[in-house]
């Protein structure tokens, strides 16, 4: 009995191990990265769905301005990208991917908002690193997690799941993907989401 | 699930190559060492075949198959920032190497995408308008060989058909100025390079 619930744990442990984050990290970004290793690859309940209108939310951007889901709507298609934290290993690489593909976003008439629930004068520190983004970062640190709770991906220990919606121009929500929070969503990914927009 | 079949997958993945890696790197390659062995898909360009010299039927080819003495691996990510700031030096380095007679044939380049998929080495060749060869290595399958190294990260080796590769240069980062760079690998692959 006791050989057998050795075993079990064993296998439980190689299997975590076999979920956990497996990445390169950014030289950019030098030893200041802290890697929480690997965590439960979900671990929300979604509250919207692929139809749904979506919630409005309003937030505090690194610009000093502050930004409503809303005033895009009728003009642009929304992609929001909520990462988990910043200063973790693979957030600190899946912006600087979209910052180089701006014209692909231009071309389907979208805006980009990145989001975490980290603060305004951490979100500053993180993002310096990757060189100038295009697009807007909003903190969704006070009420903290708010906006991630409309959507409902805020995780039990307050941080956001890797989570990308689509808006479209009428508010509509038309793609989520919720994605292993160890691992980075594959591009192509997005990118055949926006060029079904069309 | 039983027991048994608990205790079979449990010895497959710690026997597995990927088990000895994860979570816990062994550190790149060093200067001296012998180059792992890593397997890469045949390049669809015809340019990308010719310049690295190989054969039209082959599926996957090793480092050893290449037609140079030697070959500079820059180990990227599209995700990476500082691979992105870097790229037109890399290119600058690329172009100084293929736009000298004494060298072209005998320095090889190509790029290997740390988790990238073919999708995003695509993006990462146009958006910097990169010449030499890129491979994906969409589940850092070659990235655990080499050591899971940040990025970027360049490696120098000599090849050797007809035995291992050998390190000379592994190192982390940009390259400080392309001239500078092809100067350090000339001077570092002197007893490879001469005749």
């Amino acid at each position: 009995m006791k050989k057998a619930a050795f075993i079990n744990l064993a296998f439980l442990i190689l299997l975590a191990a076999a979920a956990g984050w497996g990445g390169a990290h950014s030289g950019a970004f030098s030893d200041k990265i802290y890697d929480p290793g690997p965590l439960k690859p979900t671990d929300s309940k979604l509250r919207v769905a692929v139809g749904d209108k979506s919630p409005d939310f309003k937030l505090p951007a690194l610009s000093g301005t502050t930004i409503a889901l809303s005033q895009y709507q009728g003009e642009r298609n929304v992609v929001l990208s909520f990462v988990p934290a910043a200063w973790t290993p693979v957030c600190s690489d899946q912006w600087p991917g979209y910052n180089i593909i701006e014209p692909v976003f231009r071309e389907h008439e979208a805006i980009l908002l990145g989001i975490t629930v980290d603060n305004l004068p951490s979100l500053h520190a993180w993002t310096r690193e990757m060189g100038r983004l295009w697009f807007p970062v909003l903190s969704d640190f006070w009420p903290h997690g708010a906006a991630a709770e409309k959507f409902g991906v805020l995780r039990s220990d307050g941080i956001s799941e890797r989570a990308l919606f689509i808006i479209d121009k009428k508010g509509i929500i038309r793609y989520i993907s919720v994605y292993n929070i160890n691992k980075r969503p594959p591009l192509e990914n997005l990118v055949k989401a926006l060029e079904e927009l069309d | 699930m039983n027991t048994v079949s608990r205790l079979a997958i449990l010895m497959l993945l710690f026997f597995s190559p990927w088990a000895s890696f994860a979570g816990d790197s062994n550190g790149p390659p060093k200067s001296g060492d012998v180059f792992p062995d890593i397997s890469l898909p045949l390049p669809e360009a015809a340019e990308h075949r010719a310049y690295l010299g190989l054969p039209e039927d082959a599926g996957s080819f090793k480092t050893e198959c290449i037609k140079t003495r030697i070959l500079i691996i820059e180990i990227f990510s599209m995700y990476c920032p500082h691979c992105q700031r870097e790229a037109p030096e890399v290119n600058t380095f690329y172009e100084s190497i293929v736009n000298n007679e004494a060298l072209r044939d005998r320095i090889k380049m190509i790029g290997i995408g740390a988790g990238n998929s073919e999708y995003e080495v695509e993006v990462y060749r146009t958006t910097y308008n990169v010449a030499f060869p890129l491979f994906p290595d969409p589940d850092y399958k070659i990235h655990k060989r080499l050591g899971e190294v940040r990025t970027p990260y360049f490696f120098g080796i000599a090849v050797n058909a007809r035995g291992p590769d050998q390190v000379f240069y592994s190192e982390l980062g940009g390259l400080d100025g392309a001239e500078r760079f092809l100067e350090h690998i000339r001077e570092s692959a002197k007893p490879f390079l001469e005749d």
